[in-house]
């Protein structure tokens, strides 16, 4: 009785996997199709891959989402950490507020965000530039005028990483004993020392979590990017949507098998080596 | 040392009020004027006129949110149950699929229900369409399913399945078996156990995840326009026309957006609800 259940419940479990990853499946074996259907097979070729490297615009759209999201990631975790330290030390009355501001990016809806950062950036492009405009006439002198492009790509990809890094260093301070820094302080550290040697340590773990995140959500996201990245720069996934609006090229299905294999690796790697250091201590005990 | 740690909060606390606060305030702006400047409800107003979208978005999103969470709740569940080395992998390959770009895999989508699709492929392969030629004396060659509402719900469910089955699942690992243990000690079979103790303490992870299906789902654009065939327009498509598309408005669009964000500000309402519950139910 109990073995026929867990039989079921892994069919069941299998069923929702292959629906996850049936899409996933036959994109990666399309990219190797020597036609360009996406439907109709006509033969293995590495075609695609090899045409994939002589496209300009799927290229350089890889490069500005991989600059971006590594960019926002470094910024956003440096920046997150060091908030989530000034929260957490913060009065309590003076915290939960800006907890709850701190929350709306990961809350709100992601078209949002990117509206709301799409007519601020244009407003207050406006305004500077209107200002540019007022000094070149009266006083000749000038600035650069701005314009949405990479740099308002990258504010946004920060300020919507940022609370997720919060998020996930957060409970790393709470797990900490507290006394640790007075007790360091007793020692004859300095504070700044005690925050490097003390607090960054105890905390290493969320701060890398918070840096995953962070990076998964740059690379994934479309819908801000799409709003703030303005007309002349591009993300792969701003590439790929206006690709959907005639055909999307097989060369497509390359790239993401590529990215896709990466990450398979990087994961594998990665719980090959936490499974081994769990057995480790284990044994230990 | 604790007010100076404190001080680090200070560049971020600015941060936020220039691109989290800011931008609101501006959409709030926007949301209650006209292009000509000065406050107005009109935007609100002419909102009317969309109701059709409003209602189609609402109800493509609470079919899909409910759907999620019929197939997520069982999945959560059952990988629970599951040894440590099954769960590590079977949390990995959930995970996993959000490394492909979602518009990807919604396109894969679309070469699978397209007309020449290969699930038509597939029905025709089997002699699908022929039985049932034969037995209504129809003629159909395909099933449409591109441009449907159902192939929108697909879409929604298929990329935001994710977000419904970990949060439950995070929540239900966590659960001190010595409850279902003295459950059972005193006389609870296992639907009772189920009923009583799993799923009222699972709750937290099952509304954190309706709100995680729900509110994409509800804002999405790339969906409904990839699997929906432009049929099937809804709010995103509504405020992304405003803002990018043809009929530019950015203060009608600024309008819906609002509109959006209170509908997040009290699903947000309730989850603190029912959060605050929980927290008081563990200090008892």
């Amino acid at each position: 009785m109990k073995k026929n259940h867990r039989i079921g419940s892994r069919l069941f479990m299998g069923l929702v996997f292959l629906f996850l990853y049936a899409p996933i499946l036959l994109l990666i074996i399309f990219s190797f199709n020597a036609g360009n259907s996406s439907v109709v097979w006509k033969g293995f070729s590495f075609r695609w891959y090899a045409e994939l490297f002589q496209n300009r615009i799927i290229m350089s759209s890889v490069y500005t989402t991989l600059l971006v999201s590594l960019l926002a990631t470094i910024i956003a975790t440096v920046a997150g950490t060091f908030a989530a330290i000034g929260f957490f030390t913060m009065d309590r009355r003076l915290r939960r507020p800006l907890m709850v501001v701190n929350d709306i990016p990961m809350m709100n809806a992601d078209i949002v965000t990117g509206v709301s950062l799409c007519l601020f950036f244009v407003a207050a492009f406006a305004g500077w530039n209107g200002f540019v405009t007022w000094m070149e006439n009266s006083y000749r002198l000038t600035a650069p005028r701005l314009y949405l492009g990479f740099g308002t790509l990258l504010l946004a990809h920060i300020s919507f990483n940022i609370p997720y890094v919060i998020l996930n260093v957060t409970p790393k301070l709470r797990q900490m004993d507290k006394n640790l820094i007075d007790a360091a302080q007793d020692l004859g550290c300095t504070w700044m020392q005690a925050f490097w040697k003390v607090v960054v340590p105890e905390i290493k773990p969320g701060i890398i979590s918070g840096a995953l995140i962070a990076f998964t959500m740059s690379i994934d996201d479309f819908v801000i990017s799409y709003f703030t990245a303005g007309s002349a720069t591009s993300t792969l996934a701003m590439t790929i949507y206006g690709m959907t609006k005639k055909r999307v090229s097989p060369e497509i299905n390359a790239i993401s098998t590529l990215l896709f294999a990466a990450v398979l690796a990087l994961l594998i790697i990665v719980n090959v080596r936490e499974a081994r250091q769990e057995k480790a201590l284990a044994k230990k005990k | 040392m604790k007010n100076k740690l404190s001080l680090f909060a200070v560049p971020y606390v600015v941060w936020m009020a220039l691109f989290v606060v800011a931008p609101i305030v501006m959409v709030v702006v926007y949301a209650f004027s006209t292009a000509d400047g000065g406050f107005s409800l009109s935007n609100f107003a002419r909102m009317g006129t969309y109701a059709v979208i409003f209602t189609r978005s609402f109800k493509l999103a609470l079919i899909a949110t409910a759907i999620c969470l019929l197939v997520g709740y069982p999945v959560a569940y059952m990988m629970a149950k599951e040894g440590p080395g099954f769960q590590r992998i079977a949390s990995v390959l959930i995970m996993l699929p959000m490394w492909v770009n979602f518009l990807l895999r919604t396109y894969s989508w679309m070469s699978i229900l397209e007309k020449n699709g290969l699930l038509n492929q597939l029905f025709s392969a089997i002699g699908l369409f022929d039985l049932i030629n034969s037995v209504f004396g129809t003629n159909i060659q395909y099933f449409k399913m591109i441009g449907t509402s159902g192939a929108v719900v697909l879409g929604m469910v298929y990329n935001y399945l994710p977000f419904m089955i970990l949060p439950i699942y995070s929540v239900i690992i966590k659960l001190d078996n010595s409850l279902l243990e003295a459950a059972r000690d005193l006389g609870a079979n296992s639907a009772g156990v189920f009923r009583k103790v799993i799923l009222p303490l699972s709750l937290p992870g099952v509304l954190s995840g309706i709100t995680m299906v729900f509110v994409p789902s509800v804002s999405t654009f790339a969906i409904s326009r990839l699997l929906g065939g432009g049929t099937q327009m809804m709010l995103g498509d509504l405020i992304e026309q405003q803002f990018l598309g043809g009929a530019y408005n950015p203060h009608l669009g600024s309008a819906i957006a609002l509109v959006m964000m209170v509908i997040v500000v009290v699903c947000m309402w309730v989850m603190n609800h029912f959060g605050e519950g929980e927290e008081q139910a563990v200090m008892l």
